[in-house]
């Protein structure tokens, strides 16, 4: 089992992403350095729109996501309710 | 008419709709003739929808998401140029990083934009046509963004002034010049698994983290802004690359060998080109991030492992090059720097021996190396230095001919002995550093041998300008080459101290500090 | 109140890179546009030869029968670079987005006259794979083009006619649906007035000289193809029905408008350079636009019936008039 993650610039914007990313994510470990945040987390992570536009106070798109992604790895399945990453050993 | 009630398409059929369905099966030209490229590297594709794009950007999603990063970035770098921003760096020893960057890396960029419009044009499905093309884009805003952010460092320090004419002339700057032309002039297959995947994959975080991070610990924002934003391309671009050999795996059994080969030629070759970024973290930060041990172990050995684990179920082994790299990690950084401090009178940067205290954090990054190998040169040239003989290399040395480097590398089990490998090819010897680099060139003997090597062009008497007279009395064969360089004498090259940037760095600070 | 802000003033050693003041003065500022385009593209000692093209250096200028002193002087007039393209084309792309978000909020494709629809359909959204075409071409343009002047510009149309084919395909779901886009797709690969513009398209695909590409894609085909559909067709739809078409073609509307001085500004400066380059323009020009208006008159005749003799001699008309301001014609 490895772990995936995804990195993202540290902002008012991701804040929120963060955020729902860590409720929906029970094991996933949260990285904070000066400019960038990155989560961790053992086989597969989820980023849920619905989840991120609760925190957001607004509609989300989850292609948005690219604006303040660092980097990621993992295969990505991309959905327009989700956004999952995940390695198959 | 009625309009029927419009069901909404889900995500992937609409973004099929918008790419795969716009491609039709011609008829009155031969697809093989639109597609000419296809069949010679021996790769066997059955069905080109088979590709998962697996980001579904259309073109209208592409630039308003890359016009709000652009807007974003060029903010910074305003900002940057308006305050003065390079003096806040640590100390203007940093700014080397950035010429080593500009002149070695940047150029690249420019070679991958034009080698992802050639395989954007090629391969044979639409869907990773328009990822290849989409990445086209995105490199030639990465060429840009870059020489964009370090202009404002070109107008206060010398050595970036020259940085395109010197890319496809200067000694070690032939290293990741070679390392691209290698990759665009193979065929379409290979080149999405050179630099799709084991550039822009396996190796990637090892050249942007550190320097980036570097960036951010140097206080350096405008290229901290840069890397940052290229990053999230860098994202897309992994995923092309991962995409791209899942699929070619899947496609053939027939493909596995030819796959495994190229991952074990561009593993080798790319890792070679990061002996550059190895010595920059490890010699030329004042701030270090961490060791180039360190960010092999996690980039390379964690997460490289993690990805070989997963691609195992395809049959694809480790790199063949794979367990020397993990030995050599302790000691590459340390053979690199002292190479450019032996040439520092032929490199448009500066070079410095480390101060004790930098030795001392290498001494604990090193525990099995630096104080038993290195040490002992770097104080010895320190003291030539204090002693008014600060040393310059003033011949010229060997290069492996396919990565170019010089040949400083030693044996993976015995760092006393230097490494060579040589071959016989239609009646001349070849020479290498290692097992990996003549393996790569054995495979293909007729492309290496066109190599354009510095070493031998200088010596061929092919690098002197119009004007170089060798039969005048005064004939200065390394001063003629660094005028052909385009390289300032005394200003672009030559140690740190007393050099212009560090009195310019020094009066300017003073200037923005004191009254 | 005036607030006079100061900053350190710190002289600079230098305004710019060697290269570039070499082109524009050892004292001048440069333009972002300038300092990501000129000389870029490598120059000299390639290691390798292409595999796929031994003939050749990874770049060449023999790819073309054109010459050039410097391949430089094709300077795009609109000076796009990588942030000043996406930035006009989000802006461009967001009034398309209000523009598709007016018609589908108000039901204006519902409400859309039957006939005007069915001609709409017919015309327009097979033109997607028109634009696809495109798209190749600017791929390969770029790719095998010499000088980032040229090939930059190359790859952005590319794009952008990417972008088309996409709206195309959005107003074919809009004013259509699934099945009205496939049926596109079938009159593209089987109708006969649609067969004459497809062998255009699939003759310019294997096109060797990336110059002689540009004239078949943006003189002879785009300049009439784009005249025909977003200025004469559109024309005659907004008569009959109302603008619900130009809202949803918005795009290549400005578009046009856009690239077209891009292209004259071209073909201008390749026109002026030599008179080798002129005749060779002049042939290259003779035969395609030859082909495409013979490729573009059925469909004429199909959007516009009895008004499509005089609307393709206007369409004609524009053409000569962009080609005597570049020279090629008297």
């Amino acid at each position: 089992m490895s772990n995936v993650f995804i990195a993202f610039q540290r902002n008012e914007e991701t804040r929120c992403i963060v955020d729902a990313i860590m409720a929906d994510n029970p094991n996933a470990v949260i990285n904070l350095q000066p400019a960038m945040v990155r989560i961790d987390a053992p086989n597969t992570l989820v980023v849920r729109r619905s989840t991120v536009e609760e925190q957001m106070g607004r509609q989300f798109d989850l292609q948005e996501l690219h604006v303040n992604l660092i980097t990621l790895t993992g295969h990505i399945d991309e959905t327009e309710d989700e956004f999952t990453l995940s390695w198959k050993h | 008419m009625d309009m029927k009630v419009n069901k909404k398409l889900n995500m992937k059929d609409r973004y099929n709709l918008m790419t795969r369905d716009l491609d039709w099966e011609p008829s009155y030209q031969k697809k093989s003739d639109i597609f000419p490229y296809l069949e010679y590297e021996g790769i066997k594709i059955h069905d080109w929808s088979k590709f998962e794009d697996p980001f579904r950007l259309t073109m209208d999603a592409y630039w308003k998401y890359q016009a709000e990063k652009e807007k974003k970035l060029y903010a910074i770098i305003d900002a940057f140029n308006q305050n003065n921003g390079h003096l806040q760096v640590t100390d203007a020893r940093y700014v080397n990083a950035l010429k080593l960057f500009l002149t070695g890396v940047s150029p690249l960029e420019y070679m991958a934009h034009r080698g992802f419009a050639h395989v954007g044009r090629q391969l044979g499905g639409a869907g990773p046509r328009v990822a290849c093309l989409m990445q086209s884009l995105d490199e030639i805003r990465h060429s840009q963004t870059q020489i964009h952010s370090m202009s404002n460092y070109n107008k206060f320090y010398n050595g970036f002034q020259n940085f395109r004419h010197q890319h496809d002339r200067v000694w070690y700057l032939s290293v990741p010049k070679s390392f691209f032309d290698d990759a665009v002039t193979a065929g379409p297959f290979e080149f999405m698994v050179s630099i799709g995947f084991a550039f822009e994959y396996v190796l990637t975080n090892l050249l942007f983290v550190p320097f980036v991070s570097g960036a951010a610990y140097n206080g350096d924002m405008a290229a901290m802004a840069f890397g940052f934003s290229a990053q999230s391309d860098e994202a897309r671009h992994m995923t092309l690359g991962l995409e791209m050999i899942k699929f070619i795996l899947e496609q053939d059994p027939d493909n596995l060998p030819i796959v495994q080969r190229w991952i074990d030629k561009w593993f080798w070759r790319g890792y070679r080109v990061l002996t550059l970024v190895a010595m920059m973290m490890d010699y030329m930060l004042p701030k270090r991030v961490m060791s180039w041990k360190e960010a092999w172990e996690t980039y390379a050995e964690q997460n490289g492992g993690a990805l070989f684990a997963d691609l195992a179920r395809y049959g694809i082994t480790v790199p063949a090059g794979w367990t020397q790299a993990c030995k050599d990690k302790d000691h590459i950084s340390h053979q690199a720097w002292a190479t450019f401090y032996n040439y520092g009178a032929a490199a448009p940067f500066h070079t410095w021996t480390p101060s004790e205290s930098e030795m001392q954090w290498l001494s604990e990054k090193y525990p099995d190396t630096f104080d038993k190998y290195y040490r002992p040169r770097f104080e010895h040239w320190a003291k030539e230095q204090k002693e008014g003989k600060r040393f310059y290399n003033t011949t010229l040395p060997m290069l492996c001919q396919t990565c170019q480097i010089p040949m400083v590398f030693t044996e993976p089990d015995d760092p006393t002995k230097i490494a060579y490998r040589e071959s016989d090819y239609s009646g001349m010897k070849y020479h290498f550093c290692s097992d990996g680099c003549k393996g790569i060139f054995d495979h293909e003997p007729e492309k290496y041998i066109q190599a354009w090597m510095p070493v031998h062009q200088i010596y061929q008497g092919n690098c002197f300008t119009p004007e170089a007279d060798p039969t005048a009395a005064d004939f200065n064969p390394l001063a003629e080459v660094l005028k052909w360089y385009r390289m300032e004498m005394g200003k672009d090259n030559l140690d740190f101290e007393g050099s212009q940037d560090q009195k310019n760095f020094k009066a300017w600070r003073d200037l923005a500090t004191a009254n | 109140m005036h607030i006079d802000l100061r900053t350190v003033n710190i002289e600079p050693l230098r305004q710019t890179f060697d290269h570039i003041a070499a082109r524009i003065g050892p004292d001048k500022q440069a333009s972002r546009y300038l300092e990501g385009t000129m000389d870029v593209q490598a120059a000299a000692n390639f290691h390798y030869r292409p595999t796929w093209d031994p003939e050749h250096e990874i770049f060449d200028a023999t790819r073309t029968a054109i010459t050039m002193k410097d391949w430089y002087a094709l300077k795009d007039p609109r000076q796009l670079y990588y942030g000043s393209y996406t930035a006009s084309r989000a802006r461009m792309q967001e009034t398309a987005e209000a523009d598709f978000d007016f018609v589908e909020t108000r039901g204006l494709a519902d409400s859309y006259d039957d006939a005007a629809r069915r001609t709409a359909l017919d015309f327009y959204i097979p033109l997607r794979h028109v634009a696809w075409g495109a798209n190749m071409n600017g791929a390969s343009m770029c790719a095998y083009g010499f000088g980032t002047a040229i090939t930059q510009p190359c790859l952005y149309q590319g794009m952008d006619q990417l972008g088309v084919a996409q709206y195309l395909t959005r107003m074919g779901l809009v004013l259509g649906d699934q099945g009205e886009v496939q049926a596109a797709k079938q009159a593209w690969m089987d109708a006969p007035q649609w067969q004459e513009l497809r062998r255009y398209v699939e003759d310019t695909l294997v096109l060797k000289d990336w110059f002689e590409m540009f004239v078949a894609q943006h003189v002879a085909l785009d300049a009439m193809l784009f005249a025909l559909a977003y200025t004469e067709v559109d024309q005659a739809l907004n008569a009959k029905a109302g603008p619900t078409v130009s809202l949803m073609t918005r795009f290549q509307t400005e578009l046009f408008e856009d690239s077209s001085k891009w292209v004259d500004a071209s073909l201008k400066i390749a026109t002026a350079e030599n008179p080798e380059n002129k005749l060779q323009l002049q042939t290259w020009i003779a035969h395609w636009r030859a082909r495409a208006v013979k490729a573009l008159q059925p469909l004429a005749q199909q959007a516009l019936g009895a008004d499509s003799e005089a609307a393709l001699t206007r369409v004609a008309a524009r053409l000569d008039t962009r080609l005597v301001k570049a020279g090629l014609l008297a």
